[in-house]
């Protein structure tokens, strides 16, 4: 059988999903697996610089399609996310990145917690949606450190662990309040009068 | 240059240009160009020593979006001409990436005997099922039963199984990767290329736009559930049984790749070009 052979659940008739899909449809959790505190910083920190490399790479695709809304938004997002990576070094008196093993970081479930699935993106998207995808990104990053607080060998890495579960739980708050200023999207926000998907 | 930033390790970012990709926002193809330069900033690398030659498709579109050389040809002849490039020029790493309709319907009998003469190119096809660029056809890997209004009922076709054929056909590695996976896609890649002779990689990658269905794949892949084999009469039960939704190395063997002798050039490059002057 082809892989094909995936259940139809999404409208034809658009050619696009109907829905948002962050909620439900998340790649299967990092698993914590860190070692000592040299390992963390080097975790921790890769997760903040795929995450912001990340956004960037949404933003040009949302920019490319003239959405620039929300390409502004994945800017400003990745913008954030490198802030959070350089003071990280700054915090444990790095001055350069730390070493990482040959091929980067291997993370459990493909890809870090914090970063934003691509397949997430719809051209007409708005930024209402782009925050949710922010969102659970943020969950996964908070949920990835509060397992690491419990369940780390090294005493140090648990508390690190624990502040960095702390940190993001307040940029999960943070931009759950800023979805609040943000207008909900229209209903018909994916009906495009000229779709790319109509054959003549 | 000083030698020694001429020979500091490249980073993965250092491979993609300032060309920006016009995929639609949500195709599996921006994970891939991720995985693919990540790959080649896995192995040391350098630009300048690889090519990265294409077809025509929306995922041929690939070698403008890195600083490597590139060759965006013409459609399903992407593996002809890299062919010729790397037994032209052996030293550089040479990388064919297209999609499945470039690949396996144009260029089908160039897989074929790619695989057969086994030269030292790592193929990855970036499989979505569909011809995206020109609106949605049904292509060689399309379900037979896959309605559109291009194909209303469907085409009725049996569906190509590429890494069948490309097993039968002598391809010394092949591997299933999946886009949704870009570390993961990116250390398959890093095999193929280090492993000599033609290498084969398949990547689930969606077409978002005429096959929103694809969406799905990130729940239906998983790793493969056995490790890599060199037998192919093994791999064969196994690629032709499994349900395409198995990831990794599949089959990998040591056949001795094809790389035929230069001899001397008896033309110098001037006069080549002359024959072409208009």
């Amino acid at each position: 059988m082809s892989p094909g052979k995936a259940p139809r659940t999404i409208s034809r008739k658009s050619g696009v999903s109907r829905t948002p899909r962050t909620q439900d449809r998340k790649k299967p959790l990092a698993k914590p697996s860190v070692g000592d505190e040299a390992d963390f910083l080097a975790r921790a920190w890769t997760m903040e610089v795929e995450a912001a490399e990340r956004y960037a790479m949404l933003a040009d695709a949302m920019h490319e399609h003239n959405n620039l809304d929300v390409a502004e938004l994945f800017r400003k997002l990745a913008r954030i996310e490198q802030l959070h990576a350089d003071r990280l070094l700054e915090e444990n008196l790095s001055m350069h990145p730390p070493v990482l093993p040959t091929g980067g970081i291997r993370w459990e479930g493909g890809e870090g917690p914090e970063t934003a699935d691509p397949g997430e993106l719809h051209y007409r998207m708005q930024p209402y949606h782009a925050l949710q995808i922010a969102l659970t990104s943020e969950k996964r990053a908070q949920k990835f450190f509060a397992d690491l607080a419990r369940n780390a060998s090294h005493a140090t890495v648990r508390k690190a662990a624990r502040e960095m579960a702390e940190e993001e739980a307040e940029h999960v708050r943070l931009i759950e309040e800023w979805l609040k200023r943000t207008p909900a999207p229209d209903r018909d926000w994916e009906h495009d009068p000229d779709p790319p998907a109509q054959s003549d | 240059m000083s030698t020694a930033i001429a020979s500091a390790p490249v980073t993965a970012q250092a491979f993609k240009s300032d060309t920006k990709p016009i995929w639609c926002p949500g195709c599996g193809d921006y994970s891939v160009l991720s995985s693919m330069t990540k790959a080649f900033a896995m192995l040391g690398l350098r630009p300048e020593n690889v090519a990265v030659v294409s077809g025509i498709g929306c995922s041929s579109r690939i070698p403008a979006y890195t600083t490597c050389y590139g060759f965006h040809g013409v459609h399903g002849r992407a593996l002809a001409t890299a062919t010729g490039l790397k037994i032209a020029r052996p030293d550089l790493t040479v990388l064919v990436a297209g999609g499945d309709g470039d690949g396996y319907s144009i260029g089908g009998n160039h897989f074929l005997h790619a695989c057969r003469r086994n030269v030292d190119l790592t193929y990855l096809v970036m499989d979505n099922h569909v011809y995206g660029m020109t609106k949605g056809q049904p292509s060689p890997t399309t379900e037979s039963d896959w309605d559109s209004k291009l194909s209303p009922g469907g085409t009725g076709l049996r569906t190509f199984h590429p890494l069948v054929i490309a097993l039968a056909a002598g391809a010394n590695f092949i591997a299933r990767a999946f886009s949704g996976d870009p570390n993961g896609t990116a250390e398959i890649l890093a095999d193929a290329i280090r492993t000599p002779g033609f290498s084969f990689v398949e990547i689930l990658s969606p077409c978002v736009t005429f096959r929103p269905e694809q969406r799905e794949w990130k729940q239906q892949v998983r790793p493969a559930p056995v490790a890599t084999t060199d037998d192919p009469a093994r791999a064969a039960r196994r690629i032709i049984t499994d349900d395409g939704f198995n990831i990794g190395v599949l089959y990998k063997s040591s056949r001795k790749p094809y790389q035929p002798s230069l001899g001397k050039a008896t033309k110098r490059l001037t006069d080549l070009e002359a024959d072409f002057a208009i």
